[in-house]
């Protein structure tokens, strides 16, 4: 494991206003790290004193070990940004664009020409690659600055919502992407898309109020959900309240509730452990015919609503 | 200091400014705006002299107008639609990127200034004028031009409104201008004591351009310019590092 990213009591305040009041992680090479929170958490702000935009208020960034504070060129050097709203110049073709990037990014000659065209053919805008920025739609302008981002291979790639306004497949392709490069690179995203989680981040940091209030993987959030490993199950050949009682007698079982869309109930596993082995066993046993029974994964909507709205204090699980 | 980023950010500035019809506007109102006043505000077939004085002496006038309309978007487009944040998170220092982008600026407006040859050429035809003395005048022009561009430059980093990056600019560089000017003159000279009205007609643009474009250069007014347009871009890249993010 290297160290790409390093953390430390990262804060910065606009006056009385505190957007972020000392945040602390790191990231790995191999890593991809899902950046949550709702929008105003702090998010674009703790990435934006990442790459050097912003000047903390306090604490440190260090990226490939270079301090952003003492050595700004060599952490910009070093990662690949994709802001917020991916701002372009607009006149600009991709082209034209994707050349300047290079330039600056100090590559010339066959080397330019192959980053280019290798940043274009994997952001798919390369039948755009002439037109001025400003007549693309949004989903080419996002990837267009998804292949600024990349264009230089950096070690580190931060991307503010690089998901933000493409259609299905074009998610799924970005996706694809980020996953592809995930092996040799430390990533950070953010979103609020929860689908992401699973489909992208091999960890997550979930942001609130200026602080970090969870820091684990995508299995462990899911575990915090109350629906984590509930098991909806269903039997053909008897009543309702019998299937009830027998339910809420079973001691692998807390809680019993009716579905509300279909036939059935919904059963809560006592220490949120796994219990469809158990369950099908045991509705076996009596003789009854198993209509349907799967166990659901967590609703992640609702683990991001409670840890987000401070419901519950912080909930920081161990790594 | 990286020599490399300043050319790569001017480069892409300047191309820039003929992707769109921007450049060939300025460039056909500058040019129209400098003849008719060489031939009727200045007169220059009545005075009989063989040289461009009519033409450069309304130089100081049509920069307060035409330069601010340049360096309004320098910096204040980029912060509005946020591509600063992109050039500030690339390798690139404050300073290279101020640099950059002023000497794409300031190379347009080269551009736009040679684009007078016609009248040198007519000029020439006409008469046998002092060539050196044309020379120094295109000198002491482009000189000022880049003094008023820097002003601008750095009031443009201020705002993210073009509009009032323009008329921030153009009441700055009036008065710049009118420090030096005999009527602004008349009225501190008759209170205010003879140093302090050294001490601002020295700091006009009229006063250091006049003695150039007649032929005499003077290391102080070629200085003068030069530190306009030093401490300008550096105010310049300390306002961007203040307000990019705002």
């Amino acid at each position: 494991m290297t160290l790409r990213i390093e953390i430390e009591d990262l804060a910065k305040h606009f006056g009385e206003i505190k957007a972020v009041d000392g945040v602390s992680f790191s990231v790995n090479k191999g890593e991809v790290l899902g950046f949550l929170g709702p929008n105003g958490a702090g998010k674009s702000t703790t990435m934006k004193m990442i790459t050097g935009f912003l000047a903390p208020t306090r604490g440190t960034v260090r990226v490939c070990g270079h301090d952003v504070l003492t050595d700004p060129i060599a952490v910009k050097a070093s990662l690949g940004y994709l802001p917020e709203g991916a701002p372009a110049y607009a006149d600009m073709t991709p082209d034209g664009f994707l050349r300047f990037i290079a330039d600056i990014r100090g590559l010339s000659g066959a080397d330019k020409k192959r980053a280019v065209a290798s940043a274009a053919e994997r952001a798919q805008i390369k039948t755009v690659m002439f037109q001025p920025i400003e007549t693309l739609s949004k989903g080419y302008k996002r990837r267009v600055g998804l292949a600024q981002a990349i264009l230089h291979n950096p070690p580190v790639l931060i991307l503010d919502e690089p998901t933000d306004g493409l259609d299905p497949n074009q998610k799924h392709e970005v996706r694809t992407l980020i996953n592809e490069m995930a092996l040799d690179k430390a990533i950070i995203i953010s979103t609020h898309i929860l689908e992401e989680v699973n489909a992208m981040c091999t960890r997550n940091v979930v942001i609130a109020n200026g602080l970090i209030q969870f820091d684990g993987t995508p299995n462990q959030l899911e575990a915090m959900s109350d629906y984590h490993n509930a098991v909806c199950v269903s039997v053909a050949n008897i009543d309702g309240d019998t299937l009830a009682s027998f339910l809420n007698n079973l001691n692998f079982i807390v809680r019993v509730e009716p579905l509300s869309l279909e036939r059935g109930f919904r059963v809560y596993p006592a220490d949120g452990r796994q219990i469809t082995v158990e369950l099908s066993q045991a509705i076996r046993t009596n003789g009854w015919q198993i209509d349907s029974l799967y166990a659901e994964n967590g609703r992640l909507d609702e683990v991001f609503r409670t840890i987000t709205t401070g419901t519950t204090g912080s909930l920081r699980s161990s790594i | 200091m990286n020599m490399r980023n300043i050319w790569f950010i001017m480069k892409r500035e300047l191309s820039g400014y003929f992707a769109t019809p921007v450049a060939y506007v300025f460039i056909i109102i500058f040019l129209l705006l400098t003849g008719f006043s060489t031939f009727f505000v200045g007169n220059f077939f009545e005075r009989g002299e063989a040289d461009l004085y009519p033409f450069f002496s309304v130089h100081p006038w049509i920069y307060v107008l035409l330069i601010p309309a340049i360096s309004m978007r320098l910096w204040s487009e980029e912060r509005k639609n946020g591509s600063i944040e992109l050039l500030m998170t690339l390798p690139v220092s404050v300073f290279e990127a101020v640099l950059g982008k002023f000497l794409a600026a300031w190379a347009f407006t080269g551009i736009a200034l040679l684009l007078n040859f016609p009248l040198w050429i007519t000029v020439n035809y006409l008469g046998s004028p002092d060539n050196g003395v044309i020379f120094t005048g295109f000198l002491g022009s482009f000189l000022m031009a880049g003094g008023f561009l820097a002003i601008g430059a750095c009031i443009s980093a201020t705002t993210k409104n073009q509009v009032i990056a323009f008329v921030l600019s153009l009441i700055v560089s009036l008065i710049f201008v009118l420090s030096g000017y005999g009527i602004v003159l008349d009225f501190f000279s008759s209170w205010a004591p003879t140093p302090l009205i050294h001490a601002i007609s020295s700091f006009s643009f009229l006063t250091h351009f006049d003695a150039i474009s007649k032929g005499v250069i003077d290391m102080r007014d070629i200085l003068y310019f030069a530190s306009v347009i030093m401490v300008w871009l550096f105010a310049n890249a300390i306002v961007v590092n203040a307000r990019k993010a705002d």
